[in-house]
């Protein structure tokens, strides 16, 4: 046996893997050049940008960065998905120039921010319309008020039977699926239905909308709410709620209710929070905010959600003029 | 006058029927089990595979993510997942080889080193989250790599290296200790009992035990959703300080979408991710072939 012969053999393959990949960037090894510098003058930028934030508002940057990256190829875009919590905590260590939202910022984050000494706008990107569902089979929910929504998924302390919110109603037990708490859906429907009540305590939780889909098709007494884009997406397989808000009359949310505001209270604006100093001091940034405001309405349409007036977006174009 | 005991032949073949009856049932139930999970996992195949093949083309390799479902693609994330690899694969092997070699060979076998021995096992149990969180402290925090391909190596590395660990300390430790001995009596130093006669004959189970733990690290997801790897990324990585994502982020978006288009995708990206992983988990077994035959 020939020891060392062994050796470098063992080394070989172990690392043949290794080897193999890193010559296949090892010439660009060194590329870490002034990529920072935006070229002046020219309408070809440069630099990185890195977005994070918000799962629900992630195919509307993903759509965006595509289509600006096919303007500008040197500007290297990464969108990430951890979460609206999740994204603002990068946001606030300087981790990201953008931070994507389903909800408006929450005072704490806002009071983190201030104390990272970074100061931000808030931009409006699209509307979504929270939609509640229930089974197909489900032959008597026929449309919901605000208050009955609350009383349904507020925690009690004992299981509730749909009898036990309208008269009439079957008694048999209600299951729950929602969106786990991390979400920005989550906090919203917190905040306008719960009222930062404790959710019921039998609700199935999940960071994956599509599992509340599938909960609320395969359980006659099952409920749930998502983004319009998942009821969309499986309008036979569902039955959508009408929900009766302050203006006292049923309404389905449809890409109209959501535009105008009447599905209330539960449409709701996505956001995106960009960090101003990146504005002014990173052309790229800028050239990039500048898009999305140009191209959101179009691009979120595309992606399931509904554009807002094309007045919002052409006010916020000039509050960015402002910025730069 | 003693009786003797005479076989009784009949009582026996009575008493053979039951035995082999016995077996057969025994045998029945392992087959039954057996059957059980290759009927799941073939059910897991058919499904994927019919969902996801149509989408398999050239074009799927070579795209980046898009919000097109028939023009997206995995370039990003195979590549991505090589860089990665590339980190884990060398940082997990050193170490985790290291410390085996250490334990066994020269630790003192004392409280402390069996403290050591039990802390390692129980880390080959932690969930991978914990990884996550851990990676997010330390390599992207406090040692400013951020969401790179070196942060995410890193963690991945310390995910899979207690696996390694005990997989190299049982190979170590199967080495026949005549060996060993020989090797000391003809006057060889202990590095060089370990460097020539140890690690060639303990080799074959260290890389079939390491390629394994890095097929985990191959499809593990939370760890790097907890250390912020973004998910559209249309560019390849020029360097390990570079951002990147990996093939089970862009499944796991792909998954978490309203359109079913996008659902295919995700079974598309779930056969490459199970070709990469079918490929790693041959080269272990042709290398243990390999090196056995010697």
């Amino acid at each position: 046996m020939k020891p060392v012969k062994v050796l470098t053999l063992s080394a070989l393959l172990g690392s043949a893997l290794v080897l193999g990949a890193c010559n296949g960037g090892a010439d660009a090894e060194p590329g870490k050049e002034d990529t920072e510098q935006a070229e002046t003058g020219d309408a070809q930028l440069q630099g990185e940008i890195s977005v994070d934030g918000s799962s629900t508002v992630y195919p509307i940057m993903e759509a965006v960065s595509e289509e600006f990256m096919m303007e500008q190829p040197d500007v290297k875009v990464t969108v990430g998905l951890s979460g609206t919590g999740g994204g603002f905590e990068k946001f606030v260590a300087g981790e990201t120039v953008m931070s994507n939202a389903s909800r408006p910022i929450k005072d704490e984050e806002a009071a983190a921010l201030k104390e990272a000494g970074i100061e931000y706008t808030e931009l409006e990107l699209a509307y979504d319309g929270l939609s509640v569902a229930v089974n197909k089979d489900n032959d008597w929910v026929d449309q919901l008020t605000v208050d009955e929504l609350k009383k349904m998924w507020v925690d009690n302390g004992k299981a509730k039977k749909w009898s036990d919110i309208r008269e009439g109603w079957p008694e048999e037990e209600i299951k729950f699926y929602s969106p786990g708490t991390d979400s920005g859906t989550y906090d919203y429907f917190n905040e306008v239905i719960l009222e930062e009540a404790q959710i019921d305590k039998s609700a199935t939780l999940s960071e994956d909308d599509n599992v509340l889909v599938q909960g609320v098709t395969g359980d006659k007494n099952a409920i749930a709410y998502f983004g319009y884009a998942y009821y969309l997406e499986n309008k036979d397989s569902m039955k959508v709620v009408p929900i009766v808000g302050e203006s006292g009359e049923a309404v389905e949310p449809t890409h109209e209710t959501i535009e105008s505001g009447e599905y209330a209270p539960l449409s709701r604006p996505l956001f995106t929070y960009v960090s101003n100093k990146a504005i002014k001091e990173d052309e790229a940034v800028a050239g990039y905010v500048q898009f999305l405001l140009e191209n959101a309405g179009v691009l979120s349409e595309d992606v399931g959600y509904v554009s807002l007036p094309q007045e919002k977006y052409d006010e916020q174009i000039s509050t960015l003029e402002g910025l730069k | 006058m003693e009786k003797v005991e005479r076989i009784n032949s009949e009582e026996m073949v009575g008493r053979i029927d039951g035995r082999l009856a016995k077996n057969k049932v025994v045998k029945g139930l392992f087959f039954a089990a057996t059957a059980f999970t290759s009927i799941i996992l073939i059910v897991l195949l058919v499904r994927i595979i019919s969902q996801g093949a149509p989408y398999l083309s050239w074009d799927f390799l070579q795209n980046f993510a898009s919000r097109r479902p028939e023009q997206a693609g995995i370039k990003a994330a195979v590549i991505g997942t090589i860089w990665m690899m590339a980190v884990v694969i060398p940082s997990a092997a050193i170490f985790g080889v290291g410390t085996a070699i250490y334990l066994e060979e020269y630790a003192k076998k004392n409280a402390v080193t069996r403290w050591i021995q039990m802390n390692i096992s129980n880390l080959a149990g932690v969930p991978s989250v914990v990884f996550g969180l851990l990676g997010l402290t330390i390599f992207v925090r406090l040692f400013g790599f951020g969401n790179s391909i070196l942060a995410a190596g890193f963690t991945m590395a310390l995910l899979v290296l207690p696996v390694i660990i005990v997989a190299a300390q049982e190979a170590i430790r199967a080495v026949p200790g005549e060996i060993k001995e020989a090797s000391y009596g003809l006057g060889a130093t202990k590095w060089q009992t370990i460097s020539r006669v140890v690690l060639p004959y303990a080799l074959p189970g260290i890389l079939t035990g390491s390629i394994l733990a890095f097929s985990r690290a191959v499809g593990e997801t939370a760890p790097l959703v907890v250390i912020g790897i973004p998910t559209f990324v249309a560019f390849l990585p020029s360097g390990i300080f570079d951002s990147f994502t990996a093939l089970p982020m862009q499944i796991y978006n792909w998954t978490s979408r309203p359109q079913i288009e996008f659902h295919n995708l995700a079974a598309a990206g779930i056969i490459v991710l199970l070709v990469v992983l079918i490929l790693m988990n041959s080269v272990a077994v042709w290398i243990r072939n390999r090196f056995q035959s010697r």
